[in-house]
């Protein structure tokens, strides 16, 4: 995976990690971990408030403990949203 | 150089009111943990806590006085007339100029924080417009210290010493070394804190260091900490002069150790611990060798235990003697918990019993120590310490030693 651009969860995701972390988005790629970005544990749960706040979503404590890298939040986000959206159906 | 005799005790906690209840639930292994019926559950994603449950405050104050005291300051207030009390100290018999020769110092890490909260949810959520003057004389950190001062016409040196979660132990290492300075004759120290408001909650959910089930402090299967509340008083004096007078004497408070990490704001430091602990043997002039005894700082998060025991083992290397935390039946009581803990301490060493670490499950290599599981045991205890690593790596380590009566 290369550079993420789209508009889609992923580049909503790094959109965040670059403005909550102030880092340049080019620098962030899907596969980066967070040790790569410079994101200690408590960046990391800052960047979770905003990636919860930007997706309306709750991201519980043991979820969070588990996340290591940019494509561990996608994936994490895309479940988040989806059992959101059956949700919302149900 | 002047030792330091421990001469009264009074606490309130989620393990009721009072120093001997305090103990006998400690040596018991109860765990004042439960759900928080007071706040909106709806709005908790964690909904326990260690709180003093079935408290009354008319109980211990008149309505007119109520009207200026947080709840912060009422439990210190609680925990000074036992302290006070149990010393035999007579501060009303102004003759003996004891009251202009002891000084006051607690330590909180917010003070009024229910005030504060109770009155911008009236300004921002209710829309009335006045706030009560009481505000700002009930929230100040320093509020519960000045109502010491007042109540018992104390007039010698006070003041308010706040460094989060180890604020307790730095008032009491203060008061140790006013003492041993001369400065006074008689310090009232501690630590108190009330912070159970949704706000404050909600803030440290959003932190994701907080337990759900309870707090398991070096299991395997700790998740976090278990917030408390409530104050601890001591009374201090020098030895010499609390054998004059014939006062009980608990314990020595024989040293105090202090430093900071300058490291992370969140995150603890190994070395910054170490420092501490060392620092406090030196200052007690004892040798890792002569201490029996460790309460830990033991909040039951993944990070800070680990940090701990590896810091203990830095310092204590393959004797590491036996420690626990307390932590696990009164919660967090954040700028409380350094002078709970040294209560459980003094009463450890006093008792020649340690108190359990409560909730333990499973061992964890990361913890590497005996941490006291489940069960209190009884063993003559020399010399003790405890532990306090506050957020933004202050920490502070007081060392306690037997003596005989």
């Amino acid at each position: 995976m290369g550079q993420v651009t789209d508009d889609g969860i992923a580049g909503r995701v790094i959109r965040v990690l670059a403005e909550t972390q102030h880092l340049d988005v080019s620098t962030i790629r899907a596969e980066s971990t967070f040790e790569e970005l410079g994101i200690d544990s408590f960046d990391g749960i800052n960047v979770l408030f905003a990636i919860e706040s930007e997706f309306d979503i709750n991201v519980p404590d043991e979820a969070a403990k588990q996340l290591r890298s940019v494509q561990d939040i996608i994936a994490g986000v895309e479940t988040l949203t989806a059992a959101k959206a059956k949700a919302a159906q149900a | 150089m002047p030792r330091v005799a421990v001469t009264g005790l009074g606490c309130i906690s989620a393990l009721g009111a009072g120093a001997a209840e305090f103990w006998q639930s400690l040596v018991a292994g109860r765990c004042g943990i439960r759900p928080l019926t007071h706040l909106p559950a709806g709005q908790l994603q964690i909904s326990i806590g260690a709180d003093v449950a079935d408290y009354d405050a008319t109980r211990h104050f008149e309505a007119r006085r109520l009207a200026m005291l947080d709840r912060y300051s009422q439990f210190a207030l609680v925990a000074a007339r036992e302290a006070i009390a149990s010393s035999g100290l007579d501060f009303a018999n102004a003759r003996n100029g004891a009251a202009r020769r002891t000084a006051v110092i607690l330590g909180t890490g917010i003070g009024g924080e229910t005030t504060l909260d109770d009155a911008f949810y009236q300004l921002y959520a209710k829309g009335n417009p006045r706030v009560n003057p009481g505000v700002i004389p009930r929230m100040m950190a320093s509020a519960a210290t000045s109502h010491l001062t007042m109540e018992f016409g104390i007039t010698g040196p006070a003041f308010t010493v706040t460094s989060a979660c180890s604020s307790a132990s730095h008032a009491i290492g203060q008061a140790l070394w006013m003492l041993r300075q001369g400065a006074v004759d008689i310090v009232i120290t501690g630590g108190s804190e009330s912070c159970f408001t949704l706000g404050t909650i909600k803030a440290w959910e959003a932190m994701r260091v907080m337990a759900p089930d309870t707090c398991r402090p070096f299991s395997r299967d700790r998740r976090g900490m278990v917030l408390g509340e409530g104050a601890g008083v001591v009374v201090l004096e020098r030895i010499e002069r609390a054998r004059e007078r014939g006062a009980v004497i608990h314990a020595e408070l024989a040293g105090a150790g202090i430093s900071s990490d300058a490291g992370h704001l969140i995150q603890p430091s190994e070395s910054g611990a170490a420092e501490a602990l060392r620092a406090a043997l030196d200052d007690a002039k004892l040798n890792p060798a002569d201490i029996d005894y460790i309460n830990a700082h033991g909040t039951g998060t993944a990070i800070n235990d680990a940090t701990e025991s590896r810091a203990l083992r830095q310092v204590f290397g393959p004797a590491t003697p036996p420690v626990s935390s307390t932590k696990s039946m009164h919660g967090h009581a954040l700028g409380a918990s350094g002078a709970l803990e040294l209560i459980a301490t003094v009463l450890a060493v006093r008792h020649g019993v340690i108190p359990p670490t409560a909730n333990f499950t499973e061992r964890d290599p990361e913890c590497d120590i005996d941490c006291v599981p489940n069960e209190a045991r009884e063993k003559p205890l020399r010399a003790a310490l405890s532990n306090s690593f506050a957020f933004g790596g202050l920490n502070a380590v007081l060392a306690v030693r037997r003596v005989d009566p």
